[in-house]
């Protein structure tokens, strides 16, 4: 993917180191094996298999069957592989009365996941568009409030959107925590296309303007066919974001239509019946799936939306 | 950027337009909102928000009520270790991957991956690892040393930091990430001019390059710190606030006040002293890194 070149520090560093390694071959320069380097590398590893312990924790468990984790060790791989606590997790697994598994809460998140992306990125780019190029009187102080707003713990708000979603008719269903994520995500993500758009050049816009293209028209035309990187940037931030969200889920939908998360909350913390902990960890490792394949896929990409966070507007 | 507009009212209609969703929400929600709850939290609202003021007695009971106290010691305990922490282990990592290593996006994407993960999966596996019968207290003792203990989250005067290990699990590679960035911002030229000074090299990280990115500290410390305010899923997943009330944090007194314990009253003093904690630590920041001078 061709990257613009405003391009967070990280990824353009790390391209400016990949040449250096790649410099002459033949027989390696003593000073690679310094005491130096077996301390970094030693170290990066030590702390990278910390690191990865939980997910093996993880993958292991839900392979095993509850005798044998009742044996004993969790770093122990299984000796018997059944994908039995994965159809469970996904299938059988109780909350409460309902025992459809984990399904139900997949589900549900990807209509609540899917919408809200697209309507929030929608709202952003515009929102930032307007900002970059349309500027108006007072532009400013509701950017500025905004991007305040994106400090204010969630809590002081929960209530009072409960008042406004119950006015609209909308508390409890699926649509008002559309409109949740979106406010939540405007922040961030208009601070994120704000910056983007201003960074292009402004010749551009002119033209159209002197060409007679109109507000959309300058938008759809130029705008958004030049930012389709920064569009996946916005929607990686936002899938994995809204699907990991668990606090506006519990508090705005209703059992049957609560995301992913809350519902393996629900599983994993009942207090009735056994313990299953094959069948928690797979379903845990269900839910943490579609954020860790979006996460390995996109790479830099994701590290780009995560450091748009911390460059201040 | 100003453009000359032959018919500005017009022009900037469809702007103001496309804006009303920002509008509204900067408005409405976030300073509508947090209005409403501040006012409210002086009635003496139950079950639904009532007009009835009653001065500063939310507050007064709030802070006489242990669970409350509770909650703020721990999110005392672990805001300073999650940040200290997060910030030394985080800029070490940081400059040891700066150390133009071989695989740096594999150590990378290692250590940023929990990051993509929600609180809730965190807080999950921790409780697995960490259960003293199966996990790592269980392992050590079936390998011989039946003494040993280790349960954090079986015990009330150390839950807190059962909680702060998956925290630090789940963020620090961000905060890595961060500093890397800073440290790739910092000109190499330095590099060579401490070297050729022959300035060992902990010297010149801890003399010259970390005073050189106060600005990349400060808004970490900024982003992590307004994190950790609204600390909530982690301990429900993890512990759900026990054993009894030990591991109980802010965010969770506020959720289980409004929309379990039906006392909305509570919930709103509680909410706006964590806003109020908020406020102090960006308020400062705000006033140091855009006073004076205007944003662009």
């Amino acid at each position: 993917m061709s990257e613009p070149a405003s391009l967070s520090a990280t990824a353009a560093g790390a391209d400016a180191v990949a040449p250096a390694l790649s410099g002459p071959r033949g027989p390696r320069p003593r000073k690679r094996l310094s005491r130096a380097n077996i301390i970094v590398y030693g170290t990066l590893i030590v702390v990278s298999l910390y690191y990865l312990l939980p997910l093996y924790v993880m993958v292991v468990t839900s392979l095993k069957g509850m005798p044998e984790i009742r044996l004993g060790n969790i770093f122990a791989p299984p000796m018997e592989i059944t994908f039995e606590p994965w159809v469970k997790a996904w299938s059988e697994a109780c909350t409460g009365l309902n025992c459809d598994g984990l399904s139900r809460g997949f589900w549900n998140s990807v209509r609540i996941t899917v919408p809200s992306v697209v309507l929030s990125i929608a709202i952003a780019s515009v929102n930032g568009y307007a900002l970059a190029n349309w500027r108006f009187k007072g532009a400013d102080v509701f950017f500025t409030i905004l991007i305040f707003g994106a400090f204010i713990p969630y809590q002081v708000m929960l209530y009072p959107i409960v008042i406004l979603l119950r006015e609209m008719g909308l508390y409890g269903t699926l649509g008002g925590l559309v409109i949740v994520h979106s406010i939540f995500g405007m922040p961030i993500l208009t601070l994120l296309f704000r910056n983007y758009f201003t960074s292009l050049p402004e010749e551009l816009f002119k033209a159209a303007r002197v060409d007679g293209a109109g507000f959309w028209g300058i938008y759809f035309r130029i705008m958004l066919p030049m930012s389709l990187p920064i569009f996946v940037v916005a929607m990686i931030l936002q899938v994995t974001g809204i699907w990991n969200d668990f606090l506006f889920g519990v508090v705005y939908t209703k059992p049957d239509i609560y995301p992913m998360t809350v519902q393996l909350n629900n599983i994993v913390n009942s207090v009735q019946g056994v313990k299953e902990y094959n069948v928690n960890m797979a379903a845990t490792l269900l839910t943490g799936l579609v954020p860790l394949v979006i996460y390995f896929v996109s790479g830099k990409l994701f590290v780009r939306g995560i450091a748009a966070g911390a460059v201040k507007g | 950027m100003a453009h000359a507009r032959p018919n500005p009212l017009f022009r900037n209609l469809m702007a103001k337009l496309a804006a009303i969703p920002m509008i509204l929400t900067a408005m409405v929600v976030f300073v509508g909102g947090t209005a409403w709850t501040v006012t409210y939290s002086f009635t003496n609202s139950k079950l639904l928000p009532r007009e009835k003021f009653v001065g500063l007695q939310q507050y007064e009971r709030l802070w006489e009520t242990e669970r409350w106290m509770v909650s703020i010691e721990n999110l005392m305990i672990y805001g300073i270790c999650s940040m200290v922490l997060s910030l030394l282990i985080g800029f070490v990592l940081a400059a040891l991957m700066d150390q133009k290593i071989r695989f740096e996006n594999t150590f990378r994407t290692i250590i940023l991956y929990p990051f993509a993960l929600s609180f809730i999966v965190t807080g999950l596996v921790w409780q697995w690892i960490l259960n003293p019968e199966f996990g790592i207290q269980g392992i050590v003792r079936g390998m011989g040393w039946v003494g040993f203990t280790f349960d954090p989250l079986y015990n009330a005067q150390i839950v807190i930091f059962g909680i702060l290990i998956a925290g630090l699990w789940q963020g620090t590679g961000l905060v890595m990430v961060l500093m890397l960035a800073g440290l790739r911002g910092i000109d190499q030229e330095i590099w060579k001019a401490a070297r050729v000074d022959g300035i060992p090299m902990w010297k010149t990280y801890l003399f010259i390059v970390i005073p050189m990115m106060r600005p990349v500290f400060i808004t970490t410390l900024v982003i992590i710190a307004s994190g950790i305010v609204k600390l909530y899923d982690l301990v429900v997943a993890q512990t759900s606030g026990g054993p009894g009330i030990a591991s109980e944090v802010p965010a969770k007194y506020v959720y289980d006040y409004m929309f379990s314990g039906q006392n909305l009253g509570q919930g709103f003093a509680a909410s706006t002293m964590m806003l109020l904690a908020v406020l102090i630590v960006v308020i400062p920041w705000a006033y140091l890194e855009f006073g004076g001078k205007k944003r662009v």
